[in-house]
């Protein structure tokens, strides 16, 4: 994780782990975040995933040193830090809402962490400077922030944190204020810096897109608690349970019955219906919860095995593909990928690979979908427009 | 005015672009036709206190003994025992304003943001405005006087042999303006506060900024346009003391401030011209002080004071 770079000064992360043990901090008497274990490698780029109010915000705020815990324990490598201050931990923070000092310039931003540290003036210049054209913000260097666009702001808050070469960079939420062109553009920024600097990072976003390109280990997070963590491509494949996979991008998570057991294949199904899956646990009951990514959907051709009749109900254009909504016989809504348009009333058979369909035992009373899929796909849209406490 | 122009002359076809490009220009400054809804107010300003100030104004350069436009003026300035009143009550009222003002900054550090009680503490703290001077004067005669509770702290303490004079002098009238003065300074100090966005300190926090570099490079300067605000209503308010001077100073010496002399002009010696002059006087020298705040205040940052865009 320390790859050789342009960016002068050391390049190796400043501690060999952090470890995060117990943490809980409680609101009166909300548990905001609960017991969080965690073990972060220096160098690593670590997000903290989870709809708003999860508890994201919190874990991040307990590491920085800005809320005392109410239980639990950090350290550093052997040292314990949970008692420090802020000022005394040398952690960098990019805030969502930026927190630029609005009466310096951004120069003078920049500098803040510097000149507090009483570095020299000759050693503030040059690294600010430095700091400044990694960013692409050296001709705005005079400016105020209030002067600056949203995107412009961003950098010099990046730059802010950055340019102390802080043991740990802690970012809250840093591209939701952003537009949609500038996140993905910022977001390779971020990735770039982190590897350049070689800095450890610590990410928090709603946005699963934005933490499976960034991270190198996902912690989902589900009211305080830790849900799910793993390497991208371990959480995207195999989540835990139904609130990640509804987290994930599987939008068909339907709530059917489980028909037989064997081999290590689970089929569900009602009435004339069935679907065969890979049981992600104990799959028992008459209640079980099949997720199935729009995308790994395909028209059915000739022999394939896995198929539904669906009835088209709406279907939208995407450029490459189609986005389309169809009902089965027994009334369950399935959403599907196609390359080609289909109108809305035709009938149309859809396949899908034995091993893209996972079973989660049912939460109980699920109707069409299992539970976890509400507050999977409310958290998205509610989180990016809900208003965001600190 | 030059809007209304171009309404009534739409005959011309070169008038209306031009008149139109004085609008853009004035609309940039921030000149347009809303600002005419500021006449009914304008002509009450001119009515009520333009008009007064400048009759008073008048009436100080109309002696009642002669001598000229000036006389007045020139007579106040030569008289000591008249010219010390603008001493005496700078001497009081540049203290008060600075102390209500810098008291109030760390009280309303720590009592920013939401708490439980706040209101009622705000009540509490407007009380002695509203109870006025005059039982705020009463009060402290009770508590500072040789036989208050103070002094008698004090001696029972033995931390004094004689009772300490704190009352009909120049202390008195100073405790009786911070006790009037502080609550007003302190409302706005927390109201100017509150407009901070706290994040900032969050972030210099992270930064490395310690405490005082968070209150010396962030708070202050961003609270300082509102400091001079405030310092200068509480300076407006400290400098026409009146009946604190009275009751709780030593009205003929020591705390003689310039409304004392202004009163005895115009109520004892039936001198209203000189009266006038001492009155107009008392202005000039709070617009010298408010005038010099306010080149000040100008030159800081006065734009918003939170950190971004955003939620
Ligand atoms: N200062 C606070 N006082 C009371 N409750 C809070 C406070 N900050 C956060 N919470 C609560 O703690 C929970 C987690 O909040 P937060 O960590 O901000 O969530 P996230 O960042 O994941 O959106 C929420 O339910 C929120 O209402
Ligand atoms: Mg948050």
């Amino acid at each position: 994780m320390t790859p050789e770079t342009v960016m002068a000064g050391e390049r190796r992360a400043a501690f060999d782990h952090l470890r995060l043990e117990g943490v809980t901090r409680r609101f009166g008497s909300a548990v905001a975040l609960s017991e969080l274990d965690l073990r972060i490698e220096g160098g690593e780029f670590l997000a903290l995933l989870g709809p708003s109010g999860c508890g994201k915000s919190t874990a991040l705020n307990c590491l920085a040193g800005l809320l005392p815990l109410s239980a639990g324990s950090i350290w550093l490598d052997g040292e314990r830090i949970d008692g420090l201050p802020p000022e005394r931990r040398g952690f960098g923070m990019v805030f969502q809402n930026y927190a630029l000092f609005p009466h310096l310039s951004v120069r003078r931003n920049v500098a803040f962490g510097l000149s507090v540290r009483r570095v020299g003036k000759a050693e503030i210049r040059r690294r600010v400077d430095e700091a400044l054209a990694l960013v692409e913000l050296t001709e705005h260097a005079g400016k105020l922030p209030g002067q600056l666009s949203g995107g412009q702001q961003q950098r010099v808050a990046i730059a802010r944190a950055v340019v102390l070469r802080p043991r740990l960079v802690l970012m809250d939420e840093p591209l939701s204020n952003l537009d949609a062109k500038l996140r993905v553009q910022m977001r390779t920024e971020i990735r770039r810096m982190h590897q350049d600097l070689g800095l450890t990072t610590v990410y928090v976003t709603h946005d699963q897109e934005e933490a499976l390109a960034l991270a190198d280990r996902l912690v989902v997070l589900r009211a305080g608690k830790v849900e799910q963590i793993g390497t991208p491509e371990e959480v995207y494949t195999y989540p835990s349970s139904t609130y990640i996979a509804g987290f994930m991008g599987y939008r068909n998570l339907l709530g059917l019955p489980a028909v037989t057991t064997e081999n290590g294949r689970v089929v569900v199904g009602e009435g004339a219906f069935r679907l065969t899956g890979v049981p992600q646990e104990r799959v028992s009951g008459p209640r079980a919860v099949a997720a199935v990514r729009p995308e790994d959907f395909r028209r059915a051709g000739p022999g394939d095995r896995n198929t539904l009749d669906v009835r088209v109900e709406v279907s939208e254009f995407h450029g490459r593909e189609v986005a389309a909504e169809g009902v089965t016989e027994g009334g369950h809504v399935i959403h599907f990928r196609l390359p080609e348009r289909v109108a809305p009333g035709e009938r149309i058979e859809l396949a899908v690979p034995v091993e893209r369909v996972l079973v989660f035992a049912g939460t109980g009373a699920g109707t069409r979908a299992g539970t976890g899929a509400r507050t999977g796909e409310a958290a998205g849209p509610a989180d990016a427009a809900g208003p965001e406490e600190a | 005015m030059a809007v209304d122009t171009e309404r009534t002359t739409p005959g011309t076809p070169r008038a209306p672009r031009r008149t139109g490009g004085l609008r853009h220009r004035l609309a940039e400054r921030g000149v347009d036709r809303v600002l005419l809804l500021l006449v009914p107010a304008l002509l009450v300003v001119i009515l009520l206190f333009l008009y007064p100030m400048m009759y008073g104004v008048g009436l100080s350069l109309q002696p009642q003994k002669g001598g000229g436009m000036l006389a007045n003026y020139r007579a106040f300035f030569d008289d000591p025992y008249q010219r010390d009143t603008i001493w005496k009550t700078l001497r009081l009222a540049l203290p008060a304003a600075l102390i209500n003002v810098g008291v109030s900054v760390p009280i309303a550090y720590r009592l920013r943001g939401r708490f439980r009680g706040r209101r009622a503490l705000t009540a509490i703290l407007v009380l002695p405005v509203t109870l006025g001077t005059v039982l705020v004067a009463d009060g402290l005669l009770r508590y500072l006087g040789p036989k208050g509770w103070f002094n008698r702290i004090l001696l029972d303490l033995g931390l004094v042999d004689q009772p300490v004079r704190l009352i009909y002098n120049y202390w008195g009238v100073l405790f009786s303006l911070i006790i009037t003065g502080f609550p007003f300074a302190f409302l706005l100090v927390l109201a100017y506060m509150s407009g901070i966005d706290p994040t900032l300190e969050r972030a210099a926090a992270t930064l490395g900024a310690g405490p005082w570099q968070r209150m010396r490079r962030i708070l202050l300067p961003l609270l300082a346009p509102g400091l001079a605000t405030t310092f200068v209503l509480a300076f407006v308010l400290a400098f026409s003391v009146f009946p604190s001077a009275n009751l709780v100073g030593e009205p003929a010496d020591e705390t003689r401030v310039m409304a004392i002399a202004a009163y005895q002009s115009a109520f004892e010696k039936y001198d209203y011209s000189m009266a006038s002059t001492i009155a107009v006087l008392m202005g000039a020298f709070e617009l010298l002080v408010i005038s010099v705040t306010l080149l000040v205040r100008g030159r800081l940052y006065t734009g918003p004071s939170a950190g971004g865009k955003g939620a």
